[in-house]
């Protein structure tokens, strides 16, 4: 409030400083865009500066790479990851909330501490699992591992605790069963929650590195972030512009979701940071 | 928290006042719907986190065979060899000084932005918007938008660097430079995700405050160091040990950026597991490193449980 009686001088210096920081936040981005549109030769000599700017690179990145078909790779296995999560995630979190059962503070407690166990330090013997089951280089064992998760369960959990008793009043009332009441009305009235998990699910999938740059080899199931740094090897003579090209084709999209999204995102970051 | 009493609170009055009284009649099936709604998760847990986890320790108190084989207990001495081992305590260290770099740069840059974006100016959303956009990137463009930035010869710091006449700086092969690399990539990276939360918390301090902050005549300097941060102390907490946790975890960019190198200046713990385990296939020392991870990782989790608990009794 404050800042409404402040001198003009002082605003200025304020907006001098919010663009100053937004132009080095960005510059990777405007740098990267910008060389994905030179002439290669341009890059080659170290120059930046080119009047000759074309779609060139782009078009080779789709015509010369898998790069579609990583980016379809990608999707598809985070869309499943997320749908998957939402199901089983709010399903265990519906069973913490709303069933009594013997036990229940035990597994409860037995998801906390899964929650404390990193992923990174248990990849051998999943590793091992997978390959014995045959999963490897396929979509399933992107999917399978992660089918539910703890952190997701424990959010949706704290979210539910929140649904009004009266509500579970009516739908007793009502006779409603167990799973009518979670169809109907929980996962309804959690439904900011519910976004807010399935945003970070399939960010969580998107972003997968070291699960995937173990467990696939071929194209055909190899996902984006893999897929780049597969491009980037393969490069030998350092094509920068198409890479850059390509990393563009990744990055403008999920920017694009994020800024539809960031309203319920910021919102349920909050909600889950704060409560 | 005046609110009406939520179900869980109801269901256990009920269930405490009226024992015999069978009146919740959803009861009887509870034993069955809490199997068939928690199955799931739990065989996937179980099957992926902690069958994994108890293998993983009993690995590291073996000897292995190339093939990841158990051959002979070794009890605790593969720990002791381990944090006896300069190359392993090197890795130890640099772990450390990327932690603490990345948690120190992502938390005091985060901070700037989220108290410059908190100002109630005309088109401040606009700067919001902007400021949380690294959110949208992933480690592989993230890695290839900088890799481009640190190039040795091509690349835009070298492109301004022989503009000015200067020596380019060897970004990438100078050990204690990579470090600096890896550490600016990351807090780029962090940067949007810990605005948006910081942002979040310093809109939610109460207004009056700084009203009566102003009336007092106090700077903002003031405000923000005696107000501001005093009120979001929880919310930097917080972010802080995710900040850490995921800092500890770190791969991808090393693996992109560094290879662990120059002469192992990067080879934090996660990379050195992966290495341990899929290039010299010491499985053993591999699953050694691995609880010693756990180990860092849960008390950090800890920690964190220990904040929420006290953020929901307040």
């Amino acid at each position: 409030m404050a800042e409404n009686n402040k001198s003009l001088p002082k605003r200025i210096l304020t907006y001098v400083l919010l663009i100053a920081l937004a132009l080095v936040i960005l510059a990777p981005f405007f740098i990267g865009i910008w060389t994905s549109f030179l002439p290669t030769m341009n890059i080659a000599k170290g120059d930046l500066f080119s009047t000759n700017l074309s779609f060139d690179n782009y078009v080779a990145a789709f015509t010369k790479t898998p790069i579609l078909r990583y980016l379809a790779n990608s999707f598809v296995i985070s869309t499943l990851t997320m749908v998957a999560q939402l199901l089983f995630c709010s399903m265990s979190a519906y069973a913490f909330v709303f069933l009594k059962f013997k036990g229940r503070n035990i597994l409860f407690g037995l998801f906390l501490v899964t929650m404390m166990l990193p992923f990174e330090a248990q990849i051998i013997p999943n590793f091992q699992t997978v390959k014995f089951l045959g999963m490897l280089d396929n979509y399933s064992v992107l999917i399978v591992p992660f089918l539910t998760s703890a952190f997701g369960t424990f959010m949706l959990r704290q979210s539910f605790k929140q649904t009004p008793a009266e509500l579970k009043e009516a739908s007793d009332i009502e006779g409603l069963n167990h799973f009518q009441f979670y169809w109907n009305v929980v996962l309804p009235y959690n439904k900011i929650s519910m976004i807010t998990l399935g945003a970070y699910s399939f960010l969580g999938a998107w972003n997968q590195y070291l699960w995937p740059m173990l467990t696939t080899f071929s194209n055909n199931s190899r996902v984006i972030q893999n897929g780049l740094r597969q491009l980037q090897s393969e490069e030998t003579f350092n094509d920068w512009r198409m890479i850059q090209a390509s990393a563009a084709i990744i990055v403008i999209p999920t920017i694009i979701v994020l800024f539809i999204g960031q309203h319920y995102f910021k919102s349920g970051l909050n909600e889950g940071a704060v409560k | 928290m005046l609110k009406s009493p939520t179900t869980e609170e109801a269901i256990e009055k009920k269930q405490a006042s009226s024992k015999k009284r069978s009146t919740f009649k959803l009861n009887a099936n509870d034993k069955y719907f809490s199997l068939l709604f928690l199955g799931p998760s739990l065989l996937i847990l179980g099957l992926f986190v902690f069958y994994p986890m108890i293998k993983t320790f009993y690995i590291s108190m073996f000897l292995t065979n190339t093939l990841g084989k158990t051959s002979v207990f070794a009890g605790f001495s593969n720990y002791a060899e381990l944090l006896t081992s300069p190359d392993f305590l090197n890795s130890l260290v640099v772990t450390l000084a990327y932690v603490l770099g990345v948690t120190f740069f992502t938390l005091a840059i985060s901070l700037l932005l989220a108290n410059l974006a908190s100002k109630k100016l005309p088109g401040i959303g606009i700067f919001r918007t902007l400021y949380s956009v690294t959110m949208g990137v992933s480690v592989s463009v993230a890695a290839i938008f900088w890799l481009f930035i640190f190039n040795p010869s091509t690349g835009f710091f070298a492109i301004i660097a022989n503009a000015l006449k200067l020596t380019p700086i060897n970004w990438l092969t100078d050990p204690s430079n990579a470090m600096w690399a890896v550490i600016i990539t990351t807090v780029w990276m962090n940067l949007g995700f810990t605005f948006l939360i910081l942002l979040g918390a310093i809109e939610s301090v109460p207004q009056t405050l700084y009203e009566a902050a102003s009336v007092e005549g106090a700077s903002p300097r003031f405000q923000f160091f005696k107000i501001t941060l005093p009120m979001i102390s929880p919310t930097l907490f917080f972010v802080s040990t995710i900040t850490i946790i995921d800092a500890f975890k770190s791969f991808g960019l090393i693996d992109l950026i560094t290879k662990g190198g120059p002469t192992n200046a990067t080879n934090m713990l996660v990379y050195r597991i992966y290495k341990d385990a899929f290039y010299s296939g010491n499985y053993a020392q591999a699953s050694t490193e691995a609880i010693i991870l756990t180990v860092i990782i849960a008390a950090f989790t800890l920690l964190q449980f220990k904040f929420l608990e006290k953020k929901v009794n307040y």
